[in-house]
């Protein structure tokens, strides 16, 4: 029974991990950028979201919305405002610019929330649900975790495969030039993958302080680097490999502190990974991309 | 048969079939010219298309002919000139802005979106003709599948042209090339233009590939009333199918006319065999 309990507390930690590494790997996708200020902004949402629910009582629900509201238009304008003009700058100056908007929003939240931590209100309640005759009990935010995964997944992939937009952004994400030249606007398709990613990123943001409920202005940076990873070791740029590499990092990150050594257990995470890209360097569902000569 | 109307010049330069010589051009550009540093890559650059005209553009490598191209689609921003699409001015436009304006491309290697299906590369293609936003996929179902299911109505009475509603499904990236070639071309299609770009259609087919190639330009020319304009080095093609021909070296057009002015002309001449003596 331990085992099946750590099980699912991995696989609903990996769930946070895999909606987080779905922003990396859209925007990396279709922008060919790592967007390391992602992290922070999951930040950003749980910090909205606590405001609303905490201070303002309003509803568990209508603080995520919010949450989301404000991260989508956070990650728009961030996009607008610092990676848009560097759109045919050398990648490492985006990178560099994308490290300094996450100290950017980090400083932001401690300026304007302080560093007190705040202690973030579950936005599912502290209920369990017992199964096996009380031999098995598994909290109802690791429910809700891993069914929000579930039907984000299921959305993200129907909206890529069948909806105009959704072609579009895999149209720009293998070409932009001849996406451009068939009538799409490539800088409105990448303003969208970052609103779409920033929005998924409040409700990862939600779901981890609900699990995990310290929340701080640098919350979001150890989950955004874990999911990174994650991102990577599914093969980035690929949307169920980022969910795959999620998930399978969650529960090997829990296995490891359970069985083995709760100090290590980054470590081991980590050498997993380098590991898994020794012996398929695009990930476990990456594509080998052929270099255009 | 199409290829039999009688030609005009008008006073650009260029040749139009007589049908439209009551028509505006769909395509006039003056004095166009771009420098790329110190180098002048294009000077100078008039061209004249009318509405259903198939015309070549033509020239050594090098000559500019790929750059023209990406100056009429936006991709670079000229130096000097104009461009005029139906008479109206392209300048600043975004390129996808371009292409729904009614300029279409396809290119010299094939830019397929490879690892999505040929349906899909088509709706690419439509993206524009599909009436419908992010928001109203989500509030206005029902007009959300209608439009999907017109859209790939349309897309399937593209792929009939060239016989390929078979391969509706299949990956793009593993049709054999000329059916690569073919689908780029029912993609630019897609986008509704007046004008076609074909950027050395030809390129890699053999001798009867090339013969249908030809008879299915002058084909969608036909149907769909719009211009074709070609970048192509296979003379049979060129001299077989373009009405007006345009010749560049060095970014400068040398030589203008109809297929039998340009085959006697001793400049073009010139051209061709004084690169093949210089090298």
């Amino acid at each position: 029974m331990a085992f099946l309990n750590f099980l699912i507390s991995g696989i609903s930690l990996g769930s946070i991990y895999a909606i987080i590494a779905l922003g990396y790997t859209m925007v990396y996708g279709i922008a060919k950028m790592l967007n390391f200020a992602h992290g922070d902004v999951i930040m950003v949402g749980a910090y909205i979201c606590f405001y609303a629910v905490a201070r303002y009582k309003l509803p568990p629900l209508v603080g995520i919305l919010a949450a989301m509201a404000v991260c989508t238009v956070l990650g728009i304008v961030v996009e607008r405002l610092a990676y848009k003009p560097l759109r045919a700058a050398p990648s490492l100056a985006v990178l560099i610019t994308a490290i300094g908007v996450s100290y950017f929003l980090q400083n932001g939240a401690l300026l304007l929330w302080s560093s007190n931590p705040k202690v973030f209100p579950s936005v599912t309640g502290m209920g369990k649900i017992s199964l096996f005759g009380g031999q098995l009990t598994v909290s109802l935010v690791t429910v809700v975790t891993i069914i929000t995964c579930i039907v984000i997944m299921l959305v993200l992939t129907w909206f890529t495969g069948n909806t105009k937009m959704g072609k579009a952004m895999r149209a720009c994400s293998e070409d932009k030039g001849a996406a451009q030249l068939m009538g799409i606007n490539v800088n409105s398709t990448i303003s969208m993958t970052f609103a779409i990613g920033s929005g998924l990123a409040a409700i990862a943001g939600v779901l981890l302080c609900s699990a995990y409920p310290t929340l701080v202005p640098t919350t979001g940076s150890m989950p955004g680097i874990k999911a990174f990873t994650a991102a990577v070791f599914g093969g980035i740029g690929s949307i169920p490999g980022a969910m795959l590499g999620g998930i399978l990092l969650g529960v090997i990150e829990i296995f490891a502190k359970a069985y083995i050594s709760t100090q290590v257990s980054d470590a081991i995470v980590f050498a997993v990974l380098i590991v898994v890209l020794l012996v398929k360097p695009a990930g476990l569902l990456g594509k080998q991309v052929n270099e255009k000569v | 048969m199409a290829n039999k109307v009688k030609l005009v010049p008008v006073p650009s330069g260029s040749v139009i079939p007589e049908r439209d010589i009551d028509k505006s051009p769909i395509l006039e550009t003056h004095h166009l010219g771009i420098d790329f540093g110190g180098l002048v890559a294009v000077d100078d650059f008039n061209l004249t298309i009318g509405r259903t005209e198939i015309a070549g553009l033509i020239g050594p490598n090098g000559a500019g002919k790929t750059t023209i191209f990406n100056l009429l689609t936006n991709v670079y921003q000229p130096t000097r000139g104009t461009i005029l699409l139906d008479g109206k001015s392209t300048k600043g436009l975004k390129t996808s802005q371009v292409c729904k304006l009614g300029i279409a491309r396809t290119f010299q290697n094939i830019r397929l979106f490879s690892a999505m299906t040929v349906m899909e590369n088509i709706l690419v293609g439509l993206h524009d003709e599909m009436d419908y936003n992010v928001l109203s996929s989500i509030i206005r179902l029902p007009g959300f599948f209608r439009s999907e299911r017109i859209a790939r109505e349309r897309a399937m009475e593209l792929l009939s042209i060239f016989n390929m509603e078979d391969l509706a499904d299949a990956e793009a990236g593993s049709l054999p090339y000329g059916a690569q070639r073919r689908l780029e071309i029912l993609r630019a299609l897609a986008t509704n233009p007046c004008l076609l770009l074909l950027d050395e259609p030809a390129a890699g087919m053999n001798p009867s590939e090339t013969e249908e190639l030809m008879e299915n330009i002058r084909r969608i020319r036909d149907m769909f009333q719009i211009a074709v304009l070609l970048i192509e080095h296979d003379m049979n093609l060129v001299m077989g199918i373009c009405e007006g021909i345009c010749v560049v070296n060095y970014g400068k057009v040398i030589a203008k006319g109809d297929p039998d002015q340009i085959k006697n002309d001793p400049v073009v001449i010139e051209a061709y065999l004084g690169k093949k003596g210089a090298k």
